[in-house]
């Protein structure tokens, strides 16, 4: 596991759960808030080991829930879900490229919220639904489109900044030295 | 697709959530009330910047010519005030008086406290929100919450130390016993709302034979226990008949703002 990798995604997943708490411009002009944590699933389904992609859906799942009248741990499951399968078809999908991310953050930022209201409704809870919350799911699924590919640049650049360069291959090679010299 | 190891930790995640899902509620509060409180030290950081942007505005300075025109405007109101608070002590005595002779029970008054709104319920399926008062503030459960103007915004859900969390009007946990200023008095229930109306709530539980009329003022009704009568609630839109015409629901337009709160009062019982 890449702990750099690691500590940077939860606590971005901490930052990202106090901002959809505590600024509601967004949630005012839009009818809805925006989703900050599903662009940082696909970061990690798609850049990161299982074991980060568990501990970043049980971190920033309890962290949202804390602040929310949802019950505590509801909304770990989707998050996880959600990073499972963007990890399982991780090697079908061109990770560099950012119409593949956008589409991804799209599919995620939709079904976060989808998957979250359908166990909330099974386990007996009562959300506020109707047609609107379609365009709330709307709202978070293109919003998880257009910040997915930005969340890659930033934590690359993150990641190169903050860990080792990696060192650079000499084309010297000891098997073929050509030993000069008498005898 | 996936390996051994991976099952072993989707096992987990999902051990973890059933485990967190079927704590006993005063330990899954407990839980909640720790994790939200990791947050604190970004609250204070958000509280800070926020004076610090408050201080560098204060060295705008208005003109002086407005200064003085919204000095005066204000000496006006105050003395408009003074007035109307002079009135409201002598009604105030001569009700207490008039409760008196006919042998009622006096009035139990209401202390308030100001909070200030420091974070919103982030998902949309919810309406809540917390204020910066808790139970060392005396705080506690079911205290109702009005906006600076008076009008009726929810009630306290739950109390941690520093922070309470307050349902909304609109919240599908919220209901409140409404009556509406008509001449029969309807009573009904306030509801919950669409996801994206917040400034409207349903007005449900009328007779069929409820006479309402937009404008009519929605105020509580009492019944129930946890909201003192007549606190303001909104107005009627409109009415629309349910059930066959057994029922009828009205539209209610919210008299406070929800989606702009930033200071609110709550209603403490002496």
């Amino acid at each position: 596991m890449n702990l750099l990798k690691t500590i940077l995604l939860l606590g971005a997943a901490f930052l990202a759960v106090f901002w959809e708490a505590a600024f509601s411009g967004l949630r005012r002009a839009l009818g809805g808030q925006i989703d900050l944590l599903a662009p940082l699933m696909v970061y990690a389904g798609l850049c990161a080991g299982l074991p980060t992609i568990a501990l970043l859906a049980a971190w920033s799942g309890l962290c949202l829930d804390s602040l929310s009248a949802t019950p505590l741990g509801i909304s770990v499951v989707p998050l996880f879900l959600v990073g499972l399968a963007v990890y399982g078809s991780r090697e079908l999908v061109l990770r560099d490229q950012a119409f593949a991310q956008a589409l991804l953050g799209l599919a995620a930022g939709a079904a976060v919220p989808v998957l979250t209201l359908i166990l909330l409704l099974t386990t007996g809870h009562r959300p506020l639904l109707g047609w609107g919350t379609l365009w709330q799911v709307a709202i978070t699924g293109v919003a998880g489109a257009l910040l997915t590919p930005p969340c890659f640049i930033l934590f690359d650049g993150l990641h190169n900044w903050l860990a080792h360069a990696r060192a650079a291959e000499t084309s010297f090679r000891p098997d073929r030295e050509i030993r000069r010299g008498r005898g | 697709m996936l390996k051994r190891p991976s099952y072993i930790i989707v096992g987990l995640i999902v051990l973890l959530t059933l485990m967190v899902l079927n704590l006993p509620s005063h330990t899954k509060a407990r839980l909640k009330l720790g994790i939200g409180n990791l947050f604190l030290p970004l609250l204070g950081l958000a509280g800070s910047s926020q004076q610090l942007a408050g201080a560098a505005l204060d060295g705008v300075v208005p003109p002086r010519r407005e200064l003085l025109r919204q000095n005066e405007a204000l000496r006006r109101e105050n003395q408009g005030l003074r007035f109307k608070a002079m009135e409201g002590d002598t009604l105030e005595r001569e009700n207490a008086r008039l409760r008196q002779l006919l042998g009622w029970q006096t009035r139990q008054p209401h202390k308030v406290k100001l909070a200030s709104v420091v974070l919103r319920d982030p998902s949309n399926w919810w309406r809540s929100l917390q204020i910066d008062l808790g139970n060392r503030d005396g705080m506690s459960v079911n205290l109702p919450v009005l906006s600076p103007q008076g009008a009726l915004v929810g009630r306290i859900s739950s109390v941690s130390l520093t922070r309470s969390q307050v349902v909304l009007l609109g919240d599908p946990s919220c209901h409140v016993a409404a009556e509406v200023e008509d001449p029969s008095g309807d009573n009904g229930v306030i509801g919950a709302s669409g996801p994206l109306d917040s400034g409207f709530v349903e007005l449900g539980r009328l007779s069929g034979n409820a006479d309402l009329k937009p404008g009519q003022l929605v105020r509580t009704s009492g019944l129930g226990g946890i909201f003192p009568k007549d606190l303001l609630i909104g107005q009627v839109v409109d009415t629309q008949p349910i059930e066959y015409g057994f029922g009828t629901v009205a539209r209610v337009k919210l008299a406070a703002n929800l989606s702009a709160l930033e200071e609110v009062w709550v209603l403490v019982q002496q």
